[in-house]
């Protein structure tokens, strides 16, 4: 089933058109635009308070947009009269504080989505649920509660969380940012692994070194704008823009 | 004076400073379970016992010796925990079951996305959390009528209803607020990664939200447990046969002898001291477990 009857799979999955946002007097994104295929992993990067995470909770509606359009398989995002719980479950979200339900095990964590949102058959989520722990490499860990888990099993059963639904798009908010160093690289295998698998994937993140291995396209935003996109090669050896410059002296 | 401050304090930094020391008071709504949890258990047993040595030298020249008097409690005694006292507890427990759902709904009022609900919820919720109880009980007493009929059938508010039912508006707000608080003290990410996974707002709330602060209210919850079980002789200025009534009555029947009023209000001290300082210190108790784990 897909959000919209007039979308194909060579159409974008996910289509920004100049998009505003506003918090009030302050104005975050400034006619944001890009065009994401279906399969592809995208990486956006940007100095703090650029606008990177609000532009993707726009993308699942967490947030919502002032003017300008956003599809999903070209189904308006932000058309009152859409179903949001329908985007969501196409739309699946991860988020640099892990947001794991505490009181629940990590088995049921991931469970719970399909069961209460999805209506689906115990059993079947729970095979699904223990095969996505295998995937991110927690097996063993299923009935452990968040507490008793590193941040970055945490993240990865917040993937695998995510994942459950089955989602055509995963969004990811920067889900390193908040890990011990020594974690970070477990959580970002787990990310190429979706990748080659074929997730369309929209991250947002400082890993630059995983940026330009994964990604298919980088998007650099500042003060609400993209001030550069290319593919990696292209853009980490020869920025042109001197801001882009500037960031990448910085943080390379 | 400010000046005379900084040196009393030795130039500590300001954080630095106790805040007992300063004279400041923070409101806490545990002061009452907390003051009775620190009592030691024979804190009424030495109460008493002075209390009882005390009319021997005061009345020592009436015929009517603290032995007499102790005697009539031996023989009130059972009739007055059985009728009385267990009274009392029913009532608080009634009290506890109507506060409790009230509150339960009247809080997630507060929290409702419609702003109306919203309003009236905390209105009410603050009408009757700042309100005398003796004022509220009052009310309910003369604008509550005895029978109503409606649709032909005759309802009846006999007093130990009415009782209830106005001890319970306070109780009602209070934990009205309990669980506004607890519902608050969730981090809003929670509710966030709810909805990024298409949980509906009631399933939010009823399978994430609320699950997680359970622990968290009931130490409060017991705490007003123990405040409105000591405030049931509240209802017996309503003519209900409580504990403090029945003793009146007994002391009455006794002929009125004042050497009675300290033995007899005394033991009902000391029902309600057993019956709640145990209540208190588990509610201590379990407060600093779920403070420390969370």
């Amino acid at each position: 089933m897909q959000l919209s009857d007039s979308w194909s799979p060579s159409d974008p999955i996910v289509s920004i058109k100049n998009v505003h946002k506003s918090f009030g007097a302050l104005e975050v994104l400034k006619g944001i635009s890009m065009d994401i295929m279906k399969g592809e992993v995208i990486c956006i990067i940007g100095p703090s308070g650029s606008g990177k995470s609000t532009l993707i909770r726009c993308i699942n509606a967490l947030n919502d947009i002032q003017s300008g359009s956003i599809t999903v398989e070209g189904q308006e995002v932000h058309d009152p009269a859409l179903d949001k719980l329908l985007l969501r479950k196409k739309v699946g979200m991860v988020f640099q504080q892990y947001n794991l339900f505490p009181h629940k095990t990590a088995l049921e964590n991931v469970m719970m989505a399909p069961l209460l949102v999805l209506k689906e058959d115990e059993d079947e989520v729970e095979a699904r649920a223990r095969k996505l722990i295998k995937k991110v490499k927690l097996e063993g860990k299923e009935d452990n509660y968040p507490g008793e888990l590193s941040g970055g099993q945490q993240q990865r059963v917040a993937i695998a969380r995510s994942l459950a639904m089955q989602p055509d798009v995963m969004l990811f908010d920067e889900v390193t940012a908040a890990l011990d160093p020594e974690t970070v690289k477990e959580v970002l295998v787990t990310i190429k692994e979706l990748a080659a698998d074929g997730m369309t994937c929209i991250l947002v993140t400082h890993e630059m070194g995983f940026a330009k291995e994964v990604a298919d396209h980088i998007y650099f935003t500042d003060r609400g704008v993209i001030v550069e996109h290319g593919s990696p090669d292209v853009f980490f050896d020869n920025a042109k823009d001197p801001r882009t410059q500037e960031f990448l002296s910085q943080i390379l | 004076m400010k000046r005379l401050n900084s040196n009393q304090n030795h130039g500590k930094l300001p954080v630095l400073l106790s805040v007992k020391g300063n004279g400041s008071h923070a409101y806490n709504s545990m002061t009452m379970v907390n003051w009775l949890a620190s009592m030691p258990w024979w804190t009424p047993v030495l109460l008493m016992t002075a209390l009882i040595l005390w009319p021997h030298v005061a009345w020592a020249g009436s015929n009517y010796t603290a032995g007499d008097a102790l005697d009539a409690l031996w023989r009130w005694a059972p009739f007055l925990i059985k009728s009385g006292f267990l009274f009392n507890i029913l009532i608080s427990f009634l009290v506890l079951a109507v506060g409790t759902v009230g509150g339960v709904l009247l809080g997630l009022g507060q929290i409702s996305l419609s702003k109306p609900v919203r309003a009236v919820s905390w209105f009410i919720t603050q009408l009757f959390r700042n309100s005398p109880w003796l004022v509220i009980l009052f009310v309910v007493m003369l604008l509550v009528p005895y029978e109503i009929k409606l649709f032909g059938y005759n309802f009846f508010f006999p007093d130990w209803m009415k009782a209830v039912f106005g001890l319970s508006l306070p109780i009602i707000a209070n934990i009205s607020e309990i669980v506004r608080g607890a519902v608050q003290s969730v981090p809003n990410t929670q509710w966030e990664a709810a909805e990024a996974m298409a949980f509906t707002r009631n399933q939010t709330l009823w399978k994430i939200i609320l699950p997680q602060c359970f622990k968290r209210m009931i130490p409060p919850w017991m705490n007003w447990y123990a405040i409105l079980t000591m405030a049931t002789p509240l209802i017996s200025i309503l003519g209900v046969e409580e504990i403090v009534n029945l003793s009146r009555q007994a002391i009455e029947a006794e002929d009125n002898h004042p050497e009675l009023l300290i033995p007899f209000y005394s033991f009902v001290l000391i029902l309600f001291f057993a019956y709640c300082y145990p209540i208190a210190r588990l509610t201590v108790r379990l407060e600093r477990k779920f403070a420390v784990k969370l």
